[in-house]
């Protein structure tokens, strides 16, 4: 087996060995990438269901990309429009797409832990592409690519991950891959919006000061405010945040180091990026995107035969 | 690739004979490198590309060869991995190797080198890859020891270093200086 694991759940599963595993053979597709022809046919007798039951664009043209370059035959769900608007459960659903043989699940879902649950239920290998507020492990496999790619290693790169740490999963996905692959990481926003023993959990420091963090780190990985998962008011308006953690050029152009700026997308402008930042040559932020498609690609062919169906 | 299974290692192994030794391969080289001259000379038209990740090591002497003899430096030399093409997923999913092919194959004589031909899955992947990177005029095969009689595709090479008959539980391993310490072709049985 190439990897240690049947299914992607979560970075929190993966050894060291899996991460550069699925690292390097992303480097080869990314080669495959600019070819004449960028396809290749490995899984071409493989079928991939992309189930996402919660919104999302790139994460979902990368997936459907990735499984396009790799010729896989791949089906597309999304739960508006479909039966579970008629009460059909998770498990139902699925069921009855595997009865139609199908090898692989690429599933994003607003409940934490859902992939983990399917897992344990069907014999289709699993990828999580998002789970609540709990994991997005190809985001942070790709952002590990592009830090790489970027600086050369990631053993001792001082990585800031900065603002909505709480309800994050592109956060705890980063916290578990920069930790295990030697990476200094410190976590830095308003306290309302940092668990309050995550410094421990993960063995980081916490910085609650922008300009700070920001003198500290090689990278500073800029997360979004999501605003469709606080149901309280944890900062008092977007403006009171965009002066106290929007980075702008002008606070990049004032600090004494080079600080490479990536942001998962979709970016809040003028909340925590300025446009001036985001669109800047300090910004990896579409580098990150095409790492992605190479990312997920090396995903699917190395579980591709993993299903036990 | 030289072989199936890479875990006849494990096994008790048997030497039978040397099939090549060094001095041998250096002088076999020396005669494929002239018969790539013979035929391709002036080389505009000609790229070489070698078939990870064995074949890499034989494609490296023979370009070197060939930049020794002619003098030509500019010589169209990339490596290709196969493990994309492959046809046998299903069974075992294989790490990839680098592909460095950083000119246009399209109308060029394309040559490609591997260490064994045995049963010819890995040059039928290496074609099928080929053919993503352009379209060539022409592509030839050479090898430095051409497995007889083991073939499970109509496919043979227009260069060889050595033939040799053998059965399906042998094996042939291909040893290089860079790699393994010294330069050998060994006859190997479980």
């Amino acid at each position: 087996m190439t990897l240690s694991t049947r299914h992607l759940l979560g970075i929190k599963d993966l050894t060291p060995q899996d991460i550069t595993t699925i690292l390097e053979t992303a480097r080869q597709f990314k080669e495959v990438l600019q070819r004449p022809v960028k396809k290749v046919p490995s899984l071409r007798d493989i079928t991939i269901v992309n189930l996402f039951y919660e919104n999302s664009t790139r994460t979902r043209i990368s997936f459907e990309l990735a499984e396009k370059r790799l010729s896989a035959d791949t089906v597309n769900f999304s739960a508006s429009g479909s039966s579970v608007s008629k009460g059909e459960t998770l498990l139902d659903t699925v069921n009855n797409i595997l009865s139609m043989k199908v090898d692989m699940v690429v599933m994003r879902h607003s409940a934490s832990g859902a992939p983990h649950f399917l897992a344990r239920h069907i014999p289709a290998a699993i990828i999580n592409a998002g789970d609540g507020v709990n994991e997005h492990p190809t985001q942070a496999l790709l952002d590990a690519y592009s830090i790489q790619e970027h600086k050369g290693t990631l053993e001792g790169v001082k990585v800031a991950l900065i603002g909505d740490i709480m309800h994050s999963r592109v956060a705890q996905s980063n916290l578990y891959l920069l930790k295990k692959m030697g990476a200094d990481v410190i976590v830095c926003g308003p306290p309302t919006l940092i668990p309050k023993h995550i410094g421990e959990a993960f063995g980081v420091k916490v910085e609650y000061n922008l300009r700070r963090a920001l003198e500290w780190c090689d990278v500073a990985n800029v997360l979004r405010i999501q605003l469709e998962r606080q149901n309280q008011v944890l900062f008092s308006s977007l403006r009171e945040y965009n002066l106290a953690y929007g980075i702008s050029r002008r606070l990049l152009d004032s600090l004494p180091n080079d600080v490479t700026i990536m942001h998962p997308g979709p970016i809040n402008r003028g909340v925590e990026l300025d446009s001036d930042v985001a669109d800047s040559g300090r910004s990896l932020i579409l580098q990150q995107v095409e790492n992605g498609v190479a990312i997920r690609m090396a995903v699917l062919y190395l579980l591709s035969n993993q299903s036990s169906a | 690739m030289g072989a199936k299974g890479e875990s006849v290692f494990l096994a008790q192994i048997l030497c039978l004979k040397t099939i090549l030794a060094q001095q041998q391969i250096s002088l076999t080289i020396r005669r494929l490198a002239n018969q790539l001259l013979e035929n391709h000379a002036p080389l505009s038209q000609t790229a070489f590309i070698g078939i990870q990740p064995r074949g890499i090591y034989l494609s490296d002497r023979l370009v070197d060869e060939i930049r020794a003899e002619t003098g030509q430096q500019d010589i169209d030399y990339g490596r290709m991995d196969i493990t994309f093409y492959r046809d046998d997923i299903r069974k075992e999913v294989h790490l990839p190797n680098k592909t460095d092919i950083r000119f246009s194959i399209e109308g060029k004589k394309v040559v490609l080198i591997d260490d064994v031909l045995y049963t010819g899955r890995t040059i039928r992947a290496a074609m099928d890859a080929l053919m993503d990177f352009g379209r060539p005029e022409k592509v030839e095969l050479l090898v430095l020891i051409d497995r007889r009689y083991s073939r499970e595709l109509p496919i043979q090479a227009d260069y060889i270093g050595k033939s040799i008959d053998s059965i399906i539980s042998q094996k042939v391993k291909v040893t290089w200086q860079e790699r393994d310490g010294r330069d050998e072709v060994l006859l190997l049985d479980e």
